[in-house]
């Protein structure tokens, strides 16, 4: 217990609580805000009241966005989940011809077209075909662009899935199609249970592909609406924003929540160096 | 069965086709055909309304030439970098790794705040996170200038890029730490005690001893980082590229250029140098960790 030991550990834990702070008091306005009489945009001890979360249930667009964020993310997220799962255990399983040649260009597609990248085709190709405004659309466009990494992500826990396995199930005369719903798909669980929830999460807050493609207000998810809550003065209506943003957070916090229980928030096989 | 040592599922070549090929159909639908539309409308003088709107004219290169000249382009190109290296490249870079380093010793009590608190950071949606971040930086009232005892400060107006790019470490931090805690797992924990018997410094530890192993994630990270920080559209809703185009990075100039201004071949030639950068940095990432193996 030398000076110089008690002087480190102060430092450290002194950059500990300043890192702490630095990721923590932005969220402190998502547990005051919504709950004070007078909410702005800064941080306050709140005068407690419920008066916002009634204005926000009252809202004409806030509960019908949140559904339409629901519909949207659902749909996306299965369709990634299932296709991402059963590319993923073809290309585990089966030499396809080129198929080392797919995985690359899947590798590279994944980090090299973004929906930034090509917003501009994207709006337009969905303008010539009508589906402005359309969930299914604009669903299978987040879908689209969540492939590629989901196949690369499930392909690695596929791969991990002993093939032994398969074989003896084969053995007993097992059909393909039960060698998958009962040998592979629950031993590759916590996979397909990993690209389930990052399909999800990700598609909750897209903003970017709905902001485009989704212009009638009744149809918007939380994404949107969040961004264009004015008030009758045209100024941001804080009444609204703070409840509503708590709202639209609860789903992917209680996600989290379940994820770092049940699995834990780690990387496992997923990333190689 | 002579194939299978190597198709143990049974599947057979056609049915794995039929497997993979819808997840095909929709990323080519929605990600290659508009990638190389791209390509395309960038060479043309399409706008959203108007003349060219009905029978837009092939440009050729015109538009690359316009961008290279113009100078909202430029200004975006060298904010989109400063933005990428700042915030990224070192920021959640050495953030992410000090994290997963410092967080190894500590009680797992607090621990798991930390890295919750990071991690909710990461995946709270970006809209509510813009509205987070407005509360900590705005004039009068913002969290920050409270704490600074100076409130007339309007942050994301007087520094809307060094706003950007420390909300952009709070933002992005997760992923980095994540990596480096699991490849800090991979070091062997016997090199780790020979250097501390050695009487090596923390840092001559990190230099000599877990550098070497974990060079791979390294870049790894930093490729990936690097690639969602230039396409990254948050910056749109934390400053929509003003005040006077101060914090314009590329996606926010492509979007106004685009939806805004209604030039969507212009808007198309900037996307197509955009995934041209993405591309050069996924292909020199590759061959270094080529040369690596």
């Amino acid at each position: 217990m030398s000076p110089l030991w008690i002087v480190r550990r102060i430092g450290f834990y002194v950059l500990i609580t300043l890192v702490l702070a630095f990721f923590a008091v932005p969220m402190l306005w998502l547990a005051s805000a919504p709950f004070d009489s007078k909410p702005g945009l800064g941080l306050r001890w709140p005068d407690w009241t419920w008066r916002n979360v009634v204005a926000t249930f009252d809202h004409p667009y806030a509960l019908t966005s949140l559904l339409n964020s629901l519909v949207l993310c659902v749909i996306a997220t299965v369709v990634t989940t299932v296709l991402a799962a059963l590319a993923a255990y073809a290309l585990s399983r089966v030499r396809i011809p080129g198929r080392d040649l797919l995985l690359y260009l899947l590798l590279l597609l994944s980090s090299v077209v973004t929906g930034t990248a090509a917003m501009v085709p994207i709006f337009v190709m969905m303008l010539q075909l009508g589906l402005i405004n359309s969930q299914f659309g604009t669903a299978l466009v987040i879908a689209g662009g969540m492939l590629p990494a989901a196949i690369f992500i499930l392909k690695d826990f596929m791969d991990a899935v002993p093939r032994s396995y398969e074989e003896s199930a084969r053995v007993f005369g097992a059909s393909p199609r039960q060698v998958l719903s009962h040998v592979v798909l629950p031993v590759a669980r916590p996979g397909v249970a990993t690209i389930f929830v990052w399909a999800f999460v990700n598609a909750w807050g897209n903003f970017l592909l709905p902001f485009l493609l989704m212009r009638d207000v009744g149809q918007q998810p939380a994404a949107v609406l969040l961004r264009t809550l004015y008030d009758e003065g045209g100024s941001a209506n804080l009444t609204v924003i703070p409840v509503f943003s708590l709202l639209y957070s609860i789903p992917v916090v209680v996600l989290y929540l379940f994820v770092n229980k049940r699995y834990g928030f780690r990387f496992h096989g997923g990333i190689k160096s | 069965m002579a194939s299978s040592g190597l198709d143990s599922s049974g599947l057979g070549v056609r049915r794995a086709v039929g497997f993979v090929a819808p997840a095909l159909l929709l990323i080519g639908v929605f990600l290659v055909f508009p990638a190389l539309w791209t390509l395309y409308i960038g060479i043309t003088n399409y706008q959203l309304t108007g003349a060219a709107a009905a029978n837009p004219q092939v440009v050729g290169l015109d538009n690359v030439v316009e961008a290279a000249r113009d100078p909202l382009f430029t200004n975006s190109l060298w904010l989109t970098a400063l933005f990428v290296l700042g915030s990224a490249v070192i920021g959640q870079n050495v953030l992410g790794f000090g994290l997963a380093w410092l967080l190894r010793t500590v009680r797992p009590g607090l621990r798991r705040t930390v890295e919750g608190l990071v991690l909710l950071s990461w995946i709270l949606p970006s809209t509510v996170v813009a509205y987070l971040w407005f509360a900590v930086l705005s004039r009068d009232t913002g969290t920050l200038g409270m704490l600074l005892g100076s409130p007339q400060t309007a942050w994301l107006v007087q520094y809307p890029m060094t706003s950007l790019i420390i909300f952009n470490v709070w933002r992005g931090t997760a992923f980095s730490m994540l990596l480096y805690t699991s490849a800090l797992a991979a070091v062997p924990p016997s090199q780790l005690e020979t250097a501390r018997l050695m009487g090596a410094s923390g840092w001559q530890t990190v230099r000599d001893v877990v550098f070497p192993h974990i060079r791979g994630h390294v870049l790894t990270n930093t490729l990936l980082i690097s690639l969602w920080t230039a396409n990254d559209f948050t910056p749109f809703l934390l400053t929509a590229g003003g005040p006077n185009h101060q914090s314009e990075v590329l996606p926010v100039l492509i979007y106004r250029q685009a939806l805004e201004g209604g030039r969507l071949g212009y808007a198309s030639a900037m996307s197509m140098l955009l995934l041209v950068g993405n591309l050069v940095i996924a292909l020199v990432y590759l061959r270094l960790l080529r040369r690596r193996a």
